[in-house]
């Protein structure tokens, strides 16, 4: 049978600009592309500026993950000048990591992946009154009457009979890849609605300690919020019990409403065990008990898994300039030799499109096709996010963690390899928004405890005059943002910002080739996808959401150095 | 079939003489001719809902995110009752060349029916192969889409200014995205990202009273930004009287102070943060103890470091033992007074002395001068 090759661009549902070409033949998938297709050269701009702005800078990369840029842009900075931040930010810091996972793994299920699942128009034919019983059949949440998923159907059929579809426009409904009845699929539909209106809630802990969200405020050497019991302008006991309340209201929704509905989905997909792609996994680990220079302290292990071998555990050095490289051979970049990588403190990259002019149907994959980098850990691909982490944390035995996997692997009668695949993926997204959340719980008894013993320090100035500082230093920030292992790499000199990487999980993920044409895990997760109906490629969709892409966080982070560029710098 | 905007005006209690005096006064508005009159008539009397095509630009989808916050109206029901959301890649079921097909069937079916909602900047560099849609460049997305729009709303600050992108040295030449669309009203809504409310309230404004809001001279709606942070500042009274923070968590930042020795921009600052406030009223920056970055301000990335005070630029506020500025004074609170009557350490507090013009805190013209930073056209 003849091959043929298939792009989607935009892929929507996601964050950023990316495209995907593949090229199937028959029905499957036999080699595959990613494209990020933004550019916006962040590093090049906080160059020169102040290391304590550059938070707000780089934050900027991304407003989906909007905490996990600053943190690890602050936390790239303390590790250069040896700041020691107090217990109360290291706490508050976590509660914002595990708020900003909770939402955003929530969002991402029902709103950025949910319709690569639930087919909407097909919930059209279900009985409310089936609906009610699956729904009080598996779980205690409330909002399960058939009078209510009777008002949810009306409100679809109203949409779709309206002829303005909005935003279920064109979409593949019907498509054979769908495999839940009508009745699961009303019960989806509700919980959308019922999701979105929910995520703004938890979110408003972000608002509480940093000011706002999207894009919440912090500060090098702490946080910016202070705390002080006998005074009702900061934190004191109403802004705690509102942050208590929202995370009260989380472990409800997301204990009766996503847990529940992804194993009920989860259930009918349970033959779809494709999307594994590589077999490599990375977590930089993070939520430290008590410093982020203790590994061992913390909440998220640290580690590598190669070929899916759960017996071995790999650490990670980010410092090790062997360790994690940058590879730009098939990037719109160049480097004096094509081939080599480059650690992020020495990140040297210079523009180069060489790809097709503008307006153009295809990419070149022999050529560069991506503005994205090509991340290797010891020359390796690797898969970042809430698999990954899990893989680690369950390879290190982490009894929580372990826990969760295996009763609902027991629950969906599958065994522990199904966890290496687009399923998989997903499950362990969901799985660790109930990690999160239970530590939300956790992490608020110890802040209070914390402040109950007399302790409500939120930041160390000692620091902060740039005249205490060295002429120069270097340093590196990380974190475990929801897509998976996030550092940022700086250099500062005579109290400003020398040189500055970010190497994002999108980057990582995302990633096109290299030049030993080891494929970027979206590509490889492709490869042997089957497609029912070739036209309309649910299935590379819901593969590549899986993963839940972030592709302004991918592409922002190359310097162009191109001739234009360097006039400009020259004037400056 | 749901009800028409007609249908839902009359339910209102608006005549059928004052709904057709609203269509010719949206016409005028939006530079229509006279024959575009009954045009919108009919859309608004047979079309259920407004149909809008949101494009994400060169940008990093805080907007959209902000977007989704909206607490009244509810997001969940201004997409799925109040318009027609067509195209918004965030959130569309649609991919690829399908979702392609969505905007451009809203482009031709709603041809000067619909509204634009533009979040990201424009790329100009290297002919647009820094931000590309279905192998396009940005230009050609926006412009085409701009076309038949009644209206632009430039949703944040990448698309009514560049933002972070757009900073110095601006490597991929973003700019706003009115420097590309010409030929249609822009309506700014800058913040990055504006809060909820004035995004979905600039579009519920619409819906509701049939005008697009009035707008400040720099095209922004007046609902929401004409007021300077500054002026409703749960901590504006302790810079009144002169208590200031002087570092992060501070005996004054215990207690609530101003963080204008902080690098606060409030003062210049044309928000709804210290109104609206974030997240459905749960606070906003400086109300949690940061700040002000001025993020709705034209390039606010490039008006130096965040924490160093805008000291000197403040017509009238002086340091303690200066008396230029109280010989002026009009309201002049003595430093010694205010401290004593707070208890409060900072004794080197700074003084309001002139509180004559009350919208213009801040001599712009001078700080831009001084920083070096060319005036906005």
């Amino acid at each position: 049978m003849a091959t043929k090759r298939i792009v989607i661009d935009p892929v929507t549902r996601i964050e950023g600009h990316l495209r995907v070409e593949a090229v199937v033949d028959g029905k499957k998938i036999t080699d595959a592309i990613s494209s990020g297709t933004i550019f916006r050269g962040i590093e090049i701009i906080v160059k020169n500026r102040d290391p304590r702005d550059v938070w707000a800078f780089v934050q900027r990369i991304c407003g989906v993950c909007t905490h996990t840029h600053a943190l690890a842009s602050i936390r790239s900075v303390e590790d250069a000048l040896k700041i020691k931040i107090p217990k109360n930010a290291n706490i508050i810091r976590n509660i914002m990591s595990a708020t900003q996972d909770v939402q955003d793994h929530a969002i991402h299920f029902y709103h950025l992946h949910g319709f690569d699942w639930i087919d909407v128009v097909s919930a059209l034919k279900a009985d409310p009154a089936q609906t009610s019983s699956i729904a009080q059949s598996i779980s205690a949440w409330p909002l399960s009457s058939t009078n209510y998923f009777k008002e949810i159907q009306t409100k679809v059929k109203n949409l779709v009979e309206s002829g303005q579809l909005g935003i279920f426009a064109n979409a593949y409904w019907g498509h054979p890849a769908y495999r839940l009845p009508p009745e699961v699929n009303l019960l989806g539909v509700a919980h959308y609605i019922e999701a979105l209106n929910w995520q703004k809630e938890i979110i408003k802990i972000h608002a509480v300690f940093g000011g706002k969200n999207p894009h919440p405020n912090y500060a090098v050497g702490g946080v910016p919020a202070s705390i002080n019991i006998q005074d009702n302008s900061v934190i004191n006991i109403d802004r705690l019990s509102f942050v208590k309340s929202k995370i009260d209201e989380a472990k409800v929704f997301v204990d009766q409403v996503l847990i529940p509905d992804i194993l009920a989905i989860a259930g009918f997909y349970k033959n779809d065990l494709w999307g594994g792609g590589l077999s490599n996994y990375m977590s930089y680990g993070d939520l430290p008990k008590n410093s982020i220079n203790e590994p061992e302290s913390f909440m998220v292990p640290r580690g590598i898994v190669l070929n899916r071998d759960l017996t071995k555990v790999y650490d990670i050095d980010l410092k090790d300039p062997k360790q994690i490289q940058e590879f730009v051979s098939h990037s719109w970049f160049r480097y004096d030799e094509p081939n080599t990588g480059l650690h992020p403190w020495d990140g040297k990259t210079e523009a180069h499109y060489d790809g097709p002019k503008p307006p153009y149907t295809n990419l070149d994959e022999s050529k560069g096709y991506s503005w994205s980098k090509s991340p290797r850990w010891q020359g390796k691909s690797m898969e970042v996010g809430p698999l990954a982490r899990f893989v680690v944390a369950y390879a290190k035995g982490d009894q929580e963690i372990k826990q969760l996997v295996d009763s609902s692997l027991k629950k969906l009668n599958l065994p522990l390899e199904a966890l290496f695949s687009t399923l998989g993926r997903t499950l362990a997204r969901a799985l660790e928004t109930q990690h999160r959340v239970n530590i939300l719980v956790k992490l608020y008894d110890e802040l209070i405890a914390n402040i109950k013993s007399g302790d409500t320090a939120t930041f160390n100035g000692e620091k902060w005059d740039p005249k205490t500082w060295p002429a120069e230093a270097q340093g590196v920030g990380f974190c475990e943002a929801p897509r998976g292992a996030l550092g940022h790499w700086i250099k500062i000199k005579n109290g400003k910002v020398d040189n500055y990487q970010a190497v994002v999980p999108t980057t990582w993920n995302a990633s096109p080739r290299d030049a030993g044409k080891q494929l970027g895990a979206y590509e490889a997760s492709m490869i042997d996808t089957p497609l029912a109906i070739p036209d309309q490629p649910l299935e590379i969709l819901r593969t590549i959401h899986s993963f839940d892409p972030c592709v302004a966080c991918a592409t922002h982070l190359l310097d162009p150095q191109g001739q234009e560029l360097l006039t400009v710098m020259t004037k400056k | 079939m749901q009800e028409s905007y007609y249908q839902w005006a009359v339910k209102k209690g608006i005549t059928r003489r004052e709904f057709l005096q609203f269509c010719t006064a949206m016409a005028a508005v939006l530079g229509l001719e006279a024959s575009a009159v009954p045009k919108i008539v009919n859309a608004l009397e047979t079309k259920s809902r407004l149909p809008v095509i949101y494009l994400n630009l060169q940008e990093c989808t805080c907007c959209s995110e902000s977007f989704l916050r909206s607490g009244h109206p509810l997001a969940s029901n201004l997409i799925l009752n109040l318009i027609s959301l067509d195209y918004m890649e965030v959130l569309q079921a649609a991919a690829g060349e399908q979702a392609e097909a969505a905007k451009q069937k809203t482009m031709k079916d709603f041809k000067n029916n619909y509204l634009l909602v533009v979040e990201g900047s424009a790329s100009l560099g290297e002919e647009g192969v820094y931000c590309t849609v279905g192998g396009r460049t940005t230009v050609s997305i926006l412009e085409e889409a701009a076309e038949g729009a009644i209206a632009v709303i430039a949703y944040g600050t990448c698309a009514t200014d560049g933002c972070v992108q757009g900073a110095n040295p601006n490597p991929t030449k973003a700019v706003p995205i009115h420097q590309v669309v010409k030929n249609k009203p822009v309506i700014k809504v800058p913040g990055c990202p504006p809060i909820a409310e004035t995004i979905t309230g600039t579009i519920v404004h619409y819906l509701t009273f049939g005008t697009l809001p009035e707008l400040t001279p720099d095209g922004r709606p007046k609902a929401f930004y004409q007021h300077k942070i500054h002026e409703n500042c749960n901590r504006r009274a302790f810079f009144d009287m002169g208590l200031f923070v002087e570092a992060f968590d501070d005996q004054g930042a215990k207690e609530g102070w101003c963080l204008f020795k902080m690098g606060c921009r409030g003062p210049m600052t044309n928000n709804a943060c210290a109104l609206t406030g974030w997240n459905e009223g749960t606070s906003y920056p400086i109300k949690s103890g940061h700040p002000c970055l001025g993020c709705s301000e034209n390039k606010f990335f490039d008006k130096g470091s965040f924490y160093a005070p805008l000291s000197g630029d403040l017509p009238g506020v002086t340091k303690e033992g200066d008396n230029s500025g109280l010989t002026k004074g009009v309201i002049g609170v003595a430093a010694g007074a205010a401290v004593g009557a707070v208890g409060g350490a900072v004794a080197s507090a700074w003084v309001l002395t002139n509180r004559k013009s009350k919208k213009q805190y801040v001599d712009e013209e001078k700080f831009y001068k001084d920083k070096g930073i060319p005036e906005e056209k």
